[in-house]
């Protein structure tokens, strides 16, 4: 960690992988929930069109998943590159 | 034992606890006011966050408000839960190594400037008295309709508790009391939900409730709602009526100002460690996503009740609807608090309920002798009557009202924090007496807090407008002032206080030039809004709520411009941005 190389590189997979989950973030919610919901309505899956369970159940529990696996894979990361702490 | 007696010992007892919590764990230091020490467990932090962030609005109007907009309410769910990925993924950690107490501290540091100190401080403290008021208003409505007292009196009864322990206690104390609050709102909110999503469709789970059958009939829920609202000429519950753009831009201004309030922001000051910020933040949706995955359930069912309960029959036929002496005993005590209103248009002694603004079901309407919609439902009664409407025990209504107190004294007290934060920390001690003790700071702290709070009581007596309705534009503040500052000045080391200035500057100015216009919010004195707030008038068909994501992004462009065209920052500031990138402390001599 004490080239400005290696550090670049940490902070490369950090950007990757923030990048990674804000598409997640945007395609289930703005994507699925908003500007697709009518397609996806036409698909109904139990007592729910997609594209309004999208918007209203889908998009919440995507958004769970996805910060608990940036934490875990961000610890990862840091482990890696040697800056966790201690 | 009568309700109201049942009432006041449910929410006795909840104040009790939380009197207790405030003496056990008083504040010694300015540590322990500000931040708690920084020695909150990630997984308590994570509750406490749910609870501050969770506020009267979340409580008692969001599933109203979702009942009566139907897919147009999915806004709400996204835009207020959103927000905690861009705050794990693009604020929480860096600003946890960063490691101070306030937020404008950040901004006054990472820019080199008390005048962006300043205006970091304006934007705190505009939006969080913007979202007080809504909490207190919440506290008001509670304690009128379920203790029937006066609002005043409830007010000053919430204006206590909070004083007790945010005063005393300060983060310290609002943390360990909001553990205690968030596990009495979330029990209040699903036990009913339990209970209704079992009534109608025999399943107990609310959000599977929502995708099943109803009870008895081999249709599913959803189906039947549009069903039974179609027929009375509203719109499909299951589809909008917003335009596309505005959706959008309504849930991206709500999810970056909830990733822009700075009493959410400061939660994240609390943890011991970078890696814990980012856990933190996953447990609090995690809590957060329990009531917010019910609330949708919860107002479809509502509304299905409340409709089916006044249009009882075939629509259209002579008695298929709800005559008004016969209506039910919770249709009596909400009417008393004018949130339910009945006015016998077509004089027939029965109530419609019905969508008069149709011109497609005016005919039918018309035929069927009726003359207009006769009962006017403010939706934030709907989760407090629920227990009502759907013939639940005493002890539920009571924690229902024990709840909605939680909820909105959680927030206020969050928010008062802040505002007492940038008055003792950022205002007394960064800008005015930088020389003042550790002692007085924390006198200061806690002076600033109890002032806040008359405000924030002042503010809920009379209130500028409707719970969720002013909420949602503290949010588009945060979004279109304090969020782009703090982004750039993490990702970029380029941004300059001149950029960030300019930028705060113009997106709060334009934001709130925008809803001022069309809302006339803060200024009741100059009149009646500038302009009618309709579609037509809107500038790209963008409404007020969701005007802070055009502020957000005037507010990145002008500091971006702004900065390109003034000097650099100094080494000093670009080794801060390099220092908060990394988890551990790392030698980065640029």
């Amino acid at each position: 960690m004490r080239t400005e190389k290696a550090r670049q590189r940490y902070w490369r997979a950090n950007l990757r992988l923030v990048a990674l989950c804000l598409t997640i973030w945007f395609t289930v919610s703005f994507g699925f929930g908003i500007l697709l919901a009518e397609p996806l309505d036409r698909i109904q899956l139990f007592g729910f069109n997609l594209g309004f369970w999208f918007a209203q159940q889908g998009s919440i529990v995507c958004f769970v998943v996805l910060i608990f696996y940036y934490a875990w894979r961000m610890n990862q990361i840091d482990r890696e590159h040697g800056v966790d702490e201690e | 034992m009568e309700l109201k007696t049942l009432t006041y010992l449910v929410v006795g007892a909840s104040f009790l606890v939380y009197i207790g919590i405030a003496i056990w764990s008083r504040a010694v230091d300015t540590g322990d006011f500000y931040v708690a020490g920084k020695h909150i467990h990630p997984v308590a932090n994570g509750m406490a966050t749910a609870a501050d962030w969770m506020s009267a609005a979340s409580f008692i109007s969001m599933a109203g408000l979702i009942a009566f907009l139907g897919y147009d309410g999915s806004v709400y769910l996204m835009g207020w839960t959103g927000g905690y990925v861009l705050l794990a993924l693009l604020l929480a950690p860096y600003l946890r190594k960063f490691g101070k107490f306030t937020v404008p501290e950040f901004i006054a540091e990472r820019y080199e400037s008390r005048a962006a100190r300043i205006v970091a401080v304006i934007c705190l403290i505009f939006i969080s008295f913007t979202y007080v008021a809504g909490q207190m208003r919440g506290v008001g409505i509670v304690f009128s309709r379920f203790l029937e007292v006066p609002i005043g009196v409830g007010l000053m009864v919430g204006m206590g508790i909070v004083f007790i322990y945010a005063v005393m206690g300060g983060m310290k104390g609002v943390t360990y009391t909001q553990i205690a609050q968030y596990c009495v709102l979330i029990f209040a909110y699903t036990v009913p939900a339990f209970f209704i999503a079992l009534q109608l469709t025999g399943v107990a789970i609310p959000q599977i409730a929502f995708g099943s059958e109803v009870r008895g009939e081999s249709v599913y829920l959803l189906d039947k709602l549009n069903q039974v609202v179609t027929a009375l000429g509203f719109s499909e519950y299951t589809s909008g009526n917003k335009s596309k753009l505005d959706v959008f831009c309504i849930t991206a201004a709500l999810m970056v100002g909830t990733a822009g309030l700075p009493h959410v922001i400061v939660r994240f000051f609390t943890v011991p460690k970078v890696r814990d910020a980012r856990l933190s933040a996953g447990w609090a949706l995690l809590f957060i996503g329990l009531l917010y995955l019910t609330a949708p359930a919860v107002g479809s069912m509502a509304r299905l009740n409340l409709t089916q309960t006044i249009q009882a029959g075939t629509v259209g036929a002579p008695t298929g609807n709800l005559a008004y002496n016969e209506r039910p005993d919770w249709f009596r005590t909400w009417e008393a608090t004018g949130l339910l209103e009945f006015d016998d248009l077509n004089g027939d002694g029965r109530i419609q309920y019905y969508n008069d603004q149709s011109p497609d079901f005016a005919v039918q309407a018309s035929g069927y002798g009726w003359n207009g919609n006769e009962l006017g439902v403010d939706p934030d009664i709907m989760v407090l009557a629920n227990p009502e409407i759907a013939g639940l025990p005493s002890w539920v209504i009571a924690l229902v009202a024990a709840g909605g107190i939680a909820a909105a004294l959680s927030t206020a007290a969050g928010l008062l924090l802040v505002i007492s934060a940038s008055v003792s920390h950022d205002l007394l001690k960064g800008v005015f007496m930088p020389n003042i003790s550790e002692r007085r700071e924390l006198l200061a702290g806690r002076v600033s807090a109890a002032v806040a709070i008359g405000i924030a009581g002042f503010l809920g007596y009379y209130p500028p407008a409707f719970v969720a309705q002013v909420v949602a534009f503290a949010f588009g503040l945060a979004a279109a002032s304090l969020f782009p500052a703090i982004l750039l000045g993490i990702f970029s080391s380029r941004i300059n206080k001149q950029g960030a200035i300019a930028g705060m500057l113009t997106g709060l100015a334009f934001t709130y030039g925008y809803i001022e216009y069309f809302k006339g919010l803060f200024l009741p004195w100059a009149g009646a809004p500038w302009s009618e707030n309709v579609a037509e008038n809107w500038l790209f068909g963008i409404s007020p709520e969701g005007i802070g994501a055009i502020g957000m992004c005037l507010n990145f462009f002008v500091a971006v411009i702004v900065s390109r065209a003034t000097p650099p920052p100094s080494t000093a500031v670009r080794e801060l941005v390099e220092r908060i990138r990394y988890p551990r402390e790392v030698e980065t001599v640029l």
